[in-house]
């Protein structure tokens, strides 16, 4: 029997607040950039966040990863440092960096990269019903040498 | 004309438990958890079949989608309100989890479809879990 290759996906929320404001630029460009997300005190967003892990699946457990490993990875990496915090002030990887759902997006990547064994394979950042941010990862060698053959 | 995905949901309920004879009861529940427990327990399923290719140029449609639904329906019959475990014959040496249940049904629903080639399953477990197969293999 060959070993089916499964995409699983599970999704988290979190709440957090943050601001859309970066000390490289003035006060009006700030606000001409980033609008009413610059406002001085921050403001907040539910957060969603859809993990996909791939591989093969066990043959024994059926499963691509145990949902617990899943769950115990994002929890302690993204779900705990995150949820209900202030993102550019409690969380340092927004000291120097605006927390938007791009920035987010790839950072929550870079945080389960490494805990999840390299079976990531998206991460997708629901900012409000109407915002989605999708990251799969920085290009490879190949996908980048064959955009240049292109 | 370019290639066009077209993709339609369906739902089944389905009962199914996580348990391998040849384990003991300690080890089973410690990988299991829940899904170990004796009796099973369900859910509602909810699957997407996606088909991908060039629409026809005289009807406009890449798959007529009363053949996509009785293609997929004559499929599902066998799993809707049955116990996975026992009333299918596809888990006897593997687990019905939803990676392995997307991969069964890829199968059965690729031999279904006649002049339409399958591009992804999306099937839901909970509004919170799903798994998608591609149809690849290691």
């Amino acid at each position: 029997m060959t070993t089916p290759i499964v995409h699983l996906s599970r999704h988290y929320t979190f709440s957090a607040s943050h601001r859309l404001y970066t000390d490289h630029l003035s006060v009006e460009q700030n606000q001409a950039i980033f609008g009413k997300c610059a406002n001085p005190n921050g403001h907040g967003h539910n957060y969603g966040v859809t993990i996909t892990v791939c591989g093969p699946v066990d043959e024994l457990t059926g499963f691509v990863m145990p949902l617990d490993d899943l769950d115990d990875a994002v929890t302690r990496h993204v779900l705990d440092p995150y949820d209900h915090r202030y993102l550019n002030v409690d969380v340092e990887d927004y000291f120097d960096l605006v927390p938007t759902g791009e920035n987010m997006v790839k950072r929550v990547w870079e945080r389960l990269e490494g805990p999840l064994g390299g079976k990531l394979t998206k991460v997708i950042l629901d900012e409000t019903r109407n915002n989605r941010f999708e990251y799969t990862g920085a290009p490879n060698n190949a996908d980048t040498q064959s955009q240049q053959d292109n | 004309m370019g290639n066009v995905l077209i993709s339609r949901r369906f739902d089944f309920s389905s009962s199914h438990r996580y348990y391998r004879d040849e384990w003991s009861e300690e080890e089973n529940r410690r990988v299991f958890g829940l899904c170990a427990l004796p009796n099973g327990h369900g859910h509602n399923y909810t699957l997407e079949v996606a088909v991908c290719g060039t629409p026809d140029p005289t009807t406009g449609m890449v798959i007529n989608l009363v053949d996509l639904q009785a293609a997929v329906e004559v499929v599902l019959e066998q799993f809707d309100h049955k116990h996975l475990n026992l009333d299918t014959p596809y888990f006897a040496d593997r687990i019905p989890t939803s990676e392995n249940l997307a991969a069964v049904l890829w199968d059965l629903i690729a031999e279904e479809l006649v002049g339409a080639t399958l591009n992804r399953l999306r099937l839901y477990e909970t509004d919170d879990l799903y798994v998608e197969y591609f149809g690849e293999s290691a």
